[in-house]
């Protein structure tokens, strides 16, 4: 028996036999040729069979993962139609080249000019480049073994590139593990896209592995075991078998309340970012919206929504979730957000620098346009709004200075309104959680943006892979700022609610509970499995493991300890 | 032939989506339309050409300069202004 860890790429379980992905070296084609007529002809129907693939993935990506996942296959296929690349290849063919000679050519100038940039990410745009010259070779010289796998098997590889998929039978292979790659590469887009488990960045360990060896692949935690023994292997069915049955009773008590077993019921809530995610959230048994980023109304426009536009989209989404509470988080741009008509200056710092609840104060016209038109919406529901990145008590009391101007505003004109909108902010810089009875005095409700207070914390930025280790939300520092304010909700007696990925998080959540947060707001397709968790705990049981997180060290220790104290129905 | 220069404000400069929605309207235009990075010094490139824009490496914060001749040229620049100006007018 051996363990081999890589990174989950794709969360699943998967038990079949090992398959070495063939790899073969296409000859480079011979460099001449006699008609350069011919040539241009075999070139234009490889283009075009290459581009009908592309396009295909490019569909399949964009449904089963995501449009932006999508948007590689869709920049290959641009290169395929690029004219300065076919100036390139036709060059070539005019000097008698034959036409997988010339088009190969063609891209290995673009991908050497490519290479020689300043930027990362325009360098790594050769390898896609490359990508488009192998699917054009295999179109043209169409004779590449086509490997056939036998039912259950499990395929090693290098790494998997798109134009490899163009020969592979994906349907009888259970999972996907590779040497190299990371959590996006294209083997972790297309093991999602295709609805497989997989494991990346194994090693060379994992392509020593024999041909028909027994593989248990667990995507969700990165594991793969060869060979197992027999107890490992059985264990290993329960568990498939476990995550099957608990996967479809979550889904069959998605609209069900949230309740523990000692009767404490936890809102649980969809983080919704467009109208388009509405759907989706009902149907994963949202019972409202605990995070309503409204940036949608503001992005890609030149001048600033007016009053009645936002009104309308306010009162829309309210009437969809008929009776939950939906909340409204007020403009936060800024950082990696960019609003062209704000003609805010580029800065070194974005994390840190002048955004979300710092823009707004100072442009009030604009901030009480936002907070005029949420007034009149709270009359028609349960709408409440919230303040994103407080630092200070200043803003929070700035902030409902202008509201209160916005209400007079509206009082003037006549306008019906709801006064009493309640209104709450997130607790994402660490100055806000260090004071935060001193807030609670301010607000109606805190939501704990988990993802910022992370990254804040331990002064790492989030997308920094080579920070990932300093980017758990479940390390005790971060749990100790979470417990000042909970104990400061608790004393002025508001509800504490969290926003940040951690919500959502299996692992994080009885944490969360037993620290007293009472709702959690999360992407819509973690609701099911997020309400199961908290059906399974006690909250007594919950509170003691969160006062041993608190005493531990690292986030590994919380984990480890959070795994200890899973209740027996819990895998 | 219409010239002007730009600066590119948008956060991923003319990389990816930017640049791939940068060459698509470029393609929608039958003029011929030339394109270089007055930050960089580079050469003029064929704004039709996804990988020529790419290699010119354009970041937030650089000077861009386009060229258009030929039928509706003058339509083809706005075109292409009215895009980096309005942060790619929501197609991102």
């Amino acid at each position: 028996m051996q363990r081999l860890n890589g990174i989950a790429a794709a969360a699943g379980l998967a038990m079949g036999k090992a398959v070495r992905l063939i790899e073969f070296n296409l000859p480079l084609p011979s460099q001449t040729a006699t008609e350069p007529k011919a040539e241009k002809e075999r070139l234009q129907t490889a283009l075009e069979q290459a581009n009908a693939q592309l396009q295909a993935l490019a569909e399949q990506v964009a449904t089963r993962v995501g449009a932006s996942e999508a948007q590689v296959f869709e920049a290959q296929r641009m290169f395929l139609s690029d004219p300065a690349l076919m100036r390139k290849a036709e060059e070539h063919l005019s000097t008698g080249a034959e036409a997988g000679y010339a088009w190969y050519s063609a891209c290995e100038f673009y991908a050497h000019q490519l290479e020689s940039l300043e930027d990362e990410t325009l360098r790594a745009r050769a390898a896609d480049v490359r990508d488009v010259a192998q699917r054009m070779l295999l179109a043209l010289h169409g004779n590449a073994p086509r490997q056939t796998f036998e039912e259950g098997s499990i395929l090693l590889a290098r790494d998997l590139t798109p134009s490899q998929t163009a020969t592979l039978d994906t349907t009888k292979v259970l999972a996907f593990c590779t040497a190299e790659g990371g959590p996006t590469s294209h083997t972790a887009i297309l093991a999602k896209a295709l609805g497989l488990p997989a494991v990346v960045g194994l090693g060379e360990a994992i392509l020593e592995i024999e041909d028909g060896s027994l593989l248990l692949v667990d995507g969700t935690q990165g594991e793969v075991i060869a060979a197992p023994d027999e107890e490992t292997r059985q264990a290993f069915l329960g568990r498939q078998q476990a995550m099957h049955a608990q996967r479809n009773a979550a889904m069959a008590r998605a609209h069900e309340p949230a309740i523990t077993q000692d009767g404490k019921r936890i809102h649980v809530m969809a983080n919704i970012g467009n109208l388009d995610e509405i759907k989706n959230a009902l149907q994963h048994g949202a019972e409202g919206v605990g995070l309503l980023r409204t940036e949608f109304l503001f992005l890609g426009r030149e001048t600033p929504p007016q009053e009645e536009d936002q009104f309308k989209v306010y009162t829309n989404i309210l009437t969809q979730f008929a009776g939950h509470p939906v909340i409204a988080r007020t403009l936060d741009v800024g950082g990696d957000k960019f609003i062209p008509y704000l003609h805010l200056p580029k800065e070194t710092n974005p994390y840190l620098g002048y955004r979300a609840i710092r823009i707004s104060l100072n442009e009030p016209e604009a901030f009480k346009t936002q907070l005029r038109a949420l007034l009149r919406a709270a009359r028609l529901g349960k709408l409440r709004m919230m303040l994103p990145m407080v630092a200070t008590l200043e803003e929070m009391r700035a902030t409902k200075a202008l509201l209160e101007e916005a209400r007079q505003e509206l009082s003037a004109r006549g306008a019906s309104f709801n006064p009493y909108m309640p209104v709450g902010m997130m607790v994402e810089v660490p100055a806000a959680a260090l004071l935060a009875e001193r807030f609670a005095q301010e607000v109606h409700f805190f939501s704990i943006g988990t993802n910022d207070l992370t990254q804040y914390t331990f002064a790492a930025e989030r997308g920094n892979p080579r920070l990932a280790y300093l980017n758990d939300p479940c390390h005790p520092a971060i749990l100790r700022l979470i417990e000042r304010v909970t104990d400061a909700g608790r004393l002025a007696d508001i509800w504490v609610g969290v926003c940040g990925e951690m919500a959502g998080d299996p692992e994080a959540i009885p944490l969360l509970l037993g620290l007293g947060v009472t709702e959690l707001s999360m992407s819509p397709s973690l609701i099911p499995a997020a309400k199961e968790v908290v059906r399974t705990w006690r909250l007594e049981d919950a509170r003691a493991l969160a006062q041993e997180a608190l005493r531990l060290s690292s986030a590994e220790e919380v984990r480890q300890a959070v795994r200890q104290a899973q209740p027996k129905t819990f895998n | 032939m219409p010239v002007q220069s730009i600066l590119v404000t948008n956060e991923a400069g003319l990389h990816a989506r930017p640049a791939a929605e940068f060459v698509k309207e470029a393609n929608r235009h039958t003029a011929s339309i030339q394109v270089r990075n007055l930050t960089t010094g580079s050469a003029w490139a064929d704004a039709k050409s996804i990988l020529s824009v790419l290699t010119l490496g354009v970041e937030r914060g650089h000077e861009i300069e386009i060229s258009t001749q030929g039928e509706g040229e003058v339509e083809a620049l706005e075109a292409l202004l009215h895009l980096l100006r309005t942060n790619f007018d929501g197609r991102l």
